[in-house]
C-alpha cells in the first residue's frame, strides 16, 4: 500500500506548485524592477521601450502559441496518416 | 606517446574493425579510443606536416590542421567520447560499428584539405548514419532510412557535380572560400544546405531523427549537420544570402516544435532553429559573428546531444516519446530529469549555462551589422526555443500531470554520459573562456555583462510567463497523437497519390482504346479473297493501283 504522501510526487502536490509560482511571480516583478533601476546599454532604437525584452518575450510567446494553434488546423493529420503506425517496441 | 600526423578517422575506421571482431564484454576499451585520439590531437596541434596522398593526378590532403578544424576536431572527439559512453550497454553490434564509422567519417571530412575527400567522407557519413536508423529494425524507421538516404545521397551527387566543373575550371581543389556566382559554387552550396538542413530541404532531418534507435539519435545530432556548418564556414564565409536562409531556420521550425507530438521530433525542429543561428552567424561573416557560429556549433553538439540523451533514456525505458501520452516520470527516473533540465537551461541560453556564451555572440554581431530586423526575429526565436525546448520538453515528460507510468531510471552508462554532457555545459557557461580560447578568429567577447544577463533574464522568464498564463487560461494547445504535415507531404503523400492516379488513368485509357480498337475491327468486312474473288472485282483493283501509281509518279516528277 502506498501512503498518499508517496502516491502524490512533491511537484503534483497543489501547494508546492503554488509556492513555484509565488517565488516565480515575484522574480518577474524583480526583473521589471531592474530595468528601471539599472542602466542598460541601449543599441537599437526598439530597446529604448521600457522592460522592452520582457515585453517582447511575453507576446512573442503569446503570439508563437496562438498562431500554432491555427497552424494545427491546417497541418495536423492523424497519425497512421503516410502509413500504417505499427505497435512500437522497446529498443 | 603522442604520435604527430595520423588522420584521426583512420583510429576510428581501425577502432570499428575492432569493435567488429571483439567480444562485446570487451567493449568498455572502445572508450579509450576517443580519449586517446583527442588527447593525441591536442598535443601534437601544432605539428605543421601534411599527410598528403597523390591519385590519379589530384593531390588528397588528409589532415589539414588549422585552429578551426581543429575547434571541430576537438568537439567531434568530446561529441563520440559522449556517445559511445551513452551506448555502451547496447547489444547490437551494428550500432556500434556504424556509430564509429560515423564519427571517424565526421573527422576524416573536417581535416580534409581537399574538396575530393571531403566527397569521399561525406558519402561516408550519409551511409554509415542510415544505418542508425535503420538499426531500430521497424517498418516506420526503416523507410525513413530510406528516405534520409536518398537525400544524403542527392547532397553527395550535387558536390560531386560541383568538384568536376571545379576541376574543369581551375583544377584547384583544395578547400577555400568560394564566391556564390556561378553554376559550380552553387552546386556546392546547394550541397551543403541539404546536409545543413536548409529551409524547404530540411525534412530529412526532422523525419530520420526521431525514427533512429534511442542511441543512434545521439549520434546523428552531433556529426552531419556540424560537419556542413563547418563546411559553410570554410566556403561560404559572408554570403549574404545566408543571413536570410539562417533567419528562416530561425524561425519556421520553432511553430512546428510547438504542435509536434513526437518529443523527439520537437528536438529535431529545435536542431534546425539552433542550425539558423549558426548559419546566419556565417552569413555575418565578422569575426565575432563566426566565432559565434562555430561557438554555437560547439556548444549545441553539447546540449542538444543531452537532451537526445534523456530523451533516449525515456524512450528505452517506456517505449515512446509521445507528449501525449507522458507526464510524472521524475519520479522515476530524477536524474534523468535534473540532466534535461540543464540541457534545457542550456539550449535555452540561461545565464549560466553554455548556450548563452555563444548565441549572445552572434546577436551581438547581428546588431554590430544593422540587421534591426533580423535580429528582432533572431530574438523571437530565442523566446520560442525556451518556450518548446526549455518548457515544453522537461515539462510534458517528466511533469504535467502523472500518467502513472512507474520505469526504472536509465542505465549507469547513460547517466554519466548525461551527467558528463551537463558538466560540460555548466563549465562552458560558468567559464567561457574554456571555449573562447579555441575559437579561430580574434575574440575580445565578453558575453557577461549587466545588459546582456538582466535582458537575457527578462526575456526568458516573461516568455516563461506567457507558458504559465496560456496554460492557465486553458489556452495551450494540449499534446495530441497527430503527425503535421511538412515538406515531407510532397514527397510521402503528393508524389505517390499523384503517381497512383496516372497510373490509374493510363490503365483506363488503355482499356478504353482496347474496346475502341475491337470494335473497330469487328466493323471491317472480311474478306475471304481466296474463295470468292471475282475477275471483275481483281481487276478493278488493279485499276485503282494503276492509277494510284500513275498519280504518284507524276508528282514525283514535280518534286525533283
Amino acid at each position: 500500500m502506498m501512503t498518499p504522501s508517496e502516491n502524490q510526487g512533491f511537484f503534483d502536490r497543489p501547494n508546492t506548485i503554488k509556492w513555484i509560482l509565488r517565488v516565480f511571480y515575484l522574480l518577474c516583478v524583480l526583473l521589471v524592477v531592474a530595468d528601471f533601476v539599472v542602466h542598460r546599454h541601449i543599441y537599437t532604437d526598439v530597446e529604448k521601450i521600457p522592460t522592452f525584452y520582457a515585453l517582447y518575450g511575453f507576446v512573442a510567446c503569446v503570439l508563437l502559441v496562438l498562431v500554432a494553434k491555427v497552424l494545427r488546423l491546417w497541418l495536423m493529420r492523424s497519425e497512421d496518416y503516410y502509413e500504417r503506425v505499427e505497435d512500437e517496441h522497446v529498443d | 606517446m603522442w604520435i604527430e600526423g595520423i588522420p584521426p578517422f583512420l583510429l576510428f575506421f581501425v577502432g570499428a574493425l575492432v569493435t567488429a571482431l571483439l567480444p562485446s564484454k570487451w567493449r568498455i576499451v572502445l572508450l579509450l579510443l576517443p580519449i586517446w585520439s583527442g588527447v593525441n590531437l591536442f598535443m601534437t596541434s601544432t605539428w605543421a606536416g601534411s599527410v598528403t596522398y597523390s591519385v590519379a593526378g589530384f593531390t588528397l590532403d588528409l589532415l589539414h590542421i588549422d585552429k578551426l578544424s581543429l575547434l571541430f576536431g576537438y568537439l567531434f572527439h568530446i561529441a563520440a567520447f559522449l556517445s559511445l559512453l551513452y551506448s555502451l550497454h547496447v547489444k547490437d553490434r551494428l550500432q556500434q560499428v556504424a556509430g564509429l564509422l560515423y564519427a571517424g567519417s565526421a573527422l576524416g571530412a573536417i581535416f580534409s584539405g581537399d574538396l575530393i575527400s571531403v566527397f569521399i567522407f561525406w558519402e561516408l557519413l550519409a551511409l554509415t548514419s542510415a544505418c542508425l536508423i535503420w538499426a531500430r529494425r521497424q517498418v516506420a524507421s526503416t523507410s525513413a532510412a530510406m528516405r534520409y538516404l536518398v537525400y544524403q545521397i542527392l547532397s553527395g551527387v550535387l558536390l560531386l557535380a560541383g568538384i568536376v566543373l571545379l576541376v574543369q575550371s581551375d583544377n584547384d581543389i583544395s578547400v577555400r572560400a568560394l564566391p556564390l556566382e556561378n553554376l559550380t559554387s552553387w552546386l556546392i552550396f546547394i550541397a551543403i544546405g541539404i546536409k545543413c538542413a536548409f529551409p524547404g530541404l530540411h525534412s530529412w532531418l526532422s523525419d530520420g531523427y526521431p525514427n533512429a534507435t534511442a542511441t543512434g539519435t545521439v549520434f546523428l545530432s552531433a556529426f552531419t549537420t556540424k560537419v556542413a556548418v563547418y563546411l559553410l564556414a570554410r566556403t561560404f564565409a559572408g554570403e549574404a544570402i545566408l543571413v536570410y536562409i539562417g533567419a528562416a531556420m530561425t524561425c519556421f521550425p520553432i511553430f512546428y516544435a510547438v504542435i509536434e507530438n513526437d518529443l523527439r521530433k520537437v528536438l529535431a525542429y529545435s536542431l534546425i532553429n539552433q542550425l539558423g543561428f549558426m548559419v546566419c552567424g556565417i552569413g555575418i561573416g565578422t569575426s565575432l559573428a563566426l566565432n559565434g557560429a562555430v561557438a554555437h556549433a560547439f556548444n549545441d553538439v553539447i546540449f542538444k546531444g543531452l537532451l537526445f540523451m534523456t530523451m533516449g533514456a525515456v524512450l528505452m525505458r517506456v517505449g515512446h516519446v509521445k507528449g501525449s501520452d507522458l507526464g510524472g516520470l521524475y519520479k522515476s527516473m530524477p536524474k534523468t530529469t535534473l540532466f534535461c533540465i540543464i540541457g534545457a537551461a542550456s539550449i535555452s541560453a540561461f545565464p549560466l549555462f553554455s548556450g548563452f556564451v555563444s548565441k549572445s555572440m552572434v546577436m551581438a554581431a547581428l546588431i554590430a551589422q544593422g540587421h534591426d530586423y533580423l535580429w528582432l526575429m533572431l530574438l523571437f526565436a530565442s523566446a520560442g526555443v525556451f518556450h518548446h525546448a526549455g518548457i515544453k520538453i522537461p515539462f510534458f515528460a517528466f511533469f504535467a500531470h502523472d500518467n502513472g507510468l512507474r520505469v526504472r531510471e536509465a542505465p549507469t552508462n547513460m547517466l554519466w554520459a548525461m551527467g558528463l554532457a551537463s558538466l560540460a555545459c555548466l563549465a562552458i557557461g560558468i567559464y567561457p573562456a574554456l571555449l573562447y580560447q579555441l575559437l579561430p578568429w580574434d575574440n575580445q567577447y565578453q558575453p557577461y555583462d549587466i545588459t546582456h544577463t538582466l535582458t537575457q533574464l527578462q526575456l526568458l522568464f516573461f516568455s516563461a510567463l506567457a507558458f504559465v498564463w496560456l496554460n492557465k487560461q486553458g489556452l495551450y494547445p494540449p499534446e495530441l497523437r497527430s503527425v503535421n504535415l511538412d515538406v515531407e507531404w510532397f514527397y510521402r503523400k503528393l508524389i505517390p497519390s499523384a503517381a497512383i492516379s496516372i497510373a490509374l488513368r493510363t490503365q483506363a485509357t488503355k482499356e478504353w482504346l482496347m474496346v475502341l480498337l475491337r470494335n473497330q475491327i469487328k466493323r471491317l468486312p472480311v474478306i475471304q479473297a481466296e474463295r470468292n474473288a471475282s475477275g471483275a472485282m481483281l481487276t478493278r483493283r488493279m485499276g485503282f493501283v494503276f492509277v494510284a501509281m500513275v498519280i504518284i509518279g507524276a508528282l514525283s516528277d514535280f518534286v525533283t
